[in-house]
């Protein structure tokens, strides 16, 4: 493995046109626990390789150089990945905890299934932003495209620019606050009242993504919970 | 639905079965057969509740199966093995194709996935106690890993389904292998169902979704489409466990020949074949009924097609749906498969469906033998329940013996038929030992016809 700094220094810089994307990951793995090492890592030449420091469970921070292809960050704990770069699918898939955020854009299923932790995308999220989110919060700096937070459960959605169509189908729990133009809503997910505790809760979540906007410009939508049991009346609505 | 009164249908429930009082009828009353009593009270219930009828159990309609295979046992041509004396071997490795830690089981036989949430958690307890005495696998389901679950079963095999109820990366870790599940038996193409009544709190915070909804999972995974995505993904789960475990592809039997090659080409360590037979604790009725195709077909379809991508005994094959006895698992295996997966049987094994319920059965509108209302949540024997009442009549260290006791019985069921061909390893029974009965299992196993060289549709005779 072709480590350039020290082991024992702060940071630590692997280079993946030398390094192979299993030694690196079990290098990080090997953290988990509060093991000894570095705390801090420097990724170079991720040329868009796949499930690029996924599986993480350590209180660390991992620069990514350039863009990355599916599933990074893929049910990470505790660490905190930052690319510097576009991400493919499933950036930050079943996110535990920590933090993930992408300077540029994302390809579909960004935050699917998370569970926890936050994600940041600086740029636009293709579709199926948060599907079936169960806990995680999504900020998205552009915008997402259609079947966003598809099944979404719990967690929040803070979309600046506009959602695509079928934003929202079928939802559960989970909140969605979007600044910009909606194409259309799914099933059974239509817009609310945007109370105070909803502008305070944006609020947070811009801040702690530092993201500069204005909370009290979206609009929320969420569940009509007219789908949540079987009724027949409604089999127009599938 | 009494079994004794046809004519008023509970709501929800679809009248099956036939007491003798029925068929005692008077001469030259002629029932239709294609409207026969239970589709008159099918389009009556569906007419008085305009919603389609779900439950749980498997195809309950006859199907071309493992019943009309039979064994050509040893002759002046073969030598058999001695029954009590000779050593029959039923060991069978899963994962050797990348996984560090391959499982090792003493039986060709597992316990398929079956949701806590679907079943109580003594029930799961249970699958993983009965497979844990006689060494082999149990599989959690729908609706995440439960630490009794872990607790009771030395080898665990988690799944990754499309709904991720549950889905994390600690049991991920702990988990002894993992199987994508993109599709079973019973409802290829269909999502997972529990509906609302079983939706308990301690269900509902695995699931991470509101109580007492109903519970409809996505059809197909959130993060990935078709086999090129497929075999990211399957990267992803072994970097993030380190390459040590097993992955599994699990497919309802349909398009088999072409799955089983995708999930080759996707990577996958083992593949689980599920066949129409496979059971499920709710789906549709029509798709139970319509959708798929046997499991003795998917058997050796995907057991040909291995043969043909010289993968054969490389990536395992597991093959379900419908696995009742020894002579199934041994047909199963002698048309390729490494190890089945039994479900249904498993639970029966528990308990479900015993004539001791049968009083409370009636109750409830069914009767012993009878019983598939497994979305309901009302089972008495106590298994397909979120009720803390019901769940209480399991006991889960009596129902993890009856499940290993069954496992034995099949293991020894199968070494006889294995011995009785000559064979020293339950895996060395092989087509050849096989005739078919019908003319519609013939071609679909690929074996003769039994007293003729015949097999429909692959030697030019047809």
């Amino acid at each position: 493995m072709a480590v350039v700094a020290s082991e024992t220094a702060e940071l630590e810089v692997v280079d993946l046109s030398t390094t192979s994307v299993r030694e690196l990951n079990q290098r990080l793995h090997h953290l988990a626990g509060g093991a000894p090492g570095p705390r801090g890592f420097r990724i170079l030449n991720p040329s868009g390789a796949h499930a690029l420091a996924c599986g993480l469970d350590a209180e660390i921070d991992v620069e990514i150089e350039g863009h990355v292809g599916y599933y990074c960050a893929g049910m990470n704990k505790l660490a905190t990945v930052r690319v510097h770069g576009n991400a493919s699918t499933g950036i930050a898939e079943n996110l535990m905890s920590g933090r993930v955020v992408v300077e540029g854009n994302v390809s579909q299923s960004a935050g699917a299934t998370g569970r926890g932790g936050l994600l940041v995308v600086r740029g636009d999220a293709s579709s199926r932003c948060g599907i079936s989110m169960k806990g995680i919060d999504i900020v998205v700096g552009g915008s997402v495209g259609h079947m966003s937070a598809f099944m979404a459960q719990t967690g929040c959605l803070v979309v600046c620019g506009d959602a695509g169509d079928a934003l929202g189908d079928s939802i559960y729990e989970a909140r969605l606050y979007i600044r910009g133009s909606v194409a259309g809503l799914g099933a059974d997910c239509i817009e609310k009242e945007m109370r105070e505790e909803h502008v305070t809760q944006v609020a947070g979540l811009l801040e702690a993504s530092g993201i500069d906007a204005d909370a009290s410009d979206f609009r929320r939508y969420g569940s009509a919970r007219q789908l949540y049991n079987f009724k027949i009346d409604n089999a127009g609505a599938y | 639905m009494s079994i004794e009164d046809n004519s008023g249908v509970r709501p929800g429930v679809r009248p099956r079965g036939m007491s003798d009082a029925d068929r005692e009828r008077p001469w030259g009353l002629r029932e239709s057969y294609l409207f026969d009593r239970n589709v008159i009270a099918e389009i009556q219930r569906a007419a008085r509740e305009g919603i389609y009828d779900i439950r749980g159990f498997g195809a309950k309609r006859r199907l071309p199966h493992f019943d009309d295979l039979l064994f050509l046992g040893a002759s002046v041509s073969r030598y058999p093995l001695e029954g009590y004396r000779e050593k029959c071997a039923t060991d069978v490795v899963l994962g050797t194709r990348f996984a560090k830690k391959p499982l090792e089981l003493k039986i060709p036989v597992t316990i398929a996935g079956m949701s806590f949430g679907a079943l109580s958690a003594p029930a799961k307890e249970a699958l993983g106690r009965g497979a844990t005495e006689v060494g082999t696998s149990t599989t959690t389901g729908d609706g995440g890993m439960t630490n009794e679950e872990r607790e009771h079963s030395k080898t665990l095999v988690y799944q990754l389904l499309p709904s991720r109820y549950g889905m994390n990366p600690d049991d991920l870790r702990r988990a002894d292998a993992i199987e994508v599940v993109v599709g079973q038996g019973a409802k290829p193409g269909g999502g997972g169902m529990l509906l609302g009544h079983k939706i308990s709190d301690r269900v509902a915070e695995m699931r991470s979704l509101p109580k007492g909804i109903d519970q409809r999972s996505a059809s197909r995974h959130p993060d990935w489409t078709g086999p090129d995505d497929l075999e990211i993904k399957i990267q992803e789960l072994r970097e993030i466990t380190d390459w040590e475990k097993p992955i599994f592809v699990k497919v309802g039997a349909t398009r088999t020949y072409y799955d089983v090659q995708l999930a080759v080409k996707a990577g996958a360590d083992v593949i689980v074949v599920d066949g129409m037979q496979g059971g499920t604790a709710a789906t549709q009725d029509v798709f139970i009924e319509h959708v798929g195709i046997p499991t003795l077909p998917a058997t050796r379809i995907a057991a040909d097609t291995l043969q043909e991508l010289g993968m054969h005994r490389k990536v395992q094959l597991i093959v379900s749906g419908g696995i009742r006895g020894g002579a199934d698992v041994a047909k199963a295996l002698a048309l390729g498969a490494d190890a089945v997966s039994i479900g249904t049987a498993a639970l029966i094994a528990m308990g479900d469906n015993s004539p001791e319920y049968e009083e409370q059965y009636r109750k409830i509108g069914s009767s012993a033998g009878f019983y598939d209302d497994y979305q309901a949540g009302r089972d008495p024997a106590g298994i397909s329940t979120q009720d803390d009442e019901l769940a209480a009549r399991f006991d889960p260290v009596v129902g993890g013996h009856k499940v290993a006791n069954y496992l034995r019985v099949l293991t020894l069921e199968a070494q006889t038929l294995a011995r009785a061909c000559g064979k020293s390893h339950v895996h060395n029974l092989e087509p050849e030992d096989l005739v078919a009965l019908t003319v519609e299992a013939a071609a679909m196993a690929k074996v003769p016809l039994a007293g003729t060289d015949w097999i429909p549709g692959s030697n030019g005779s047809l």
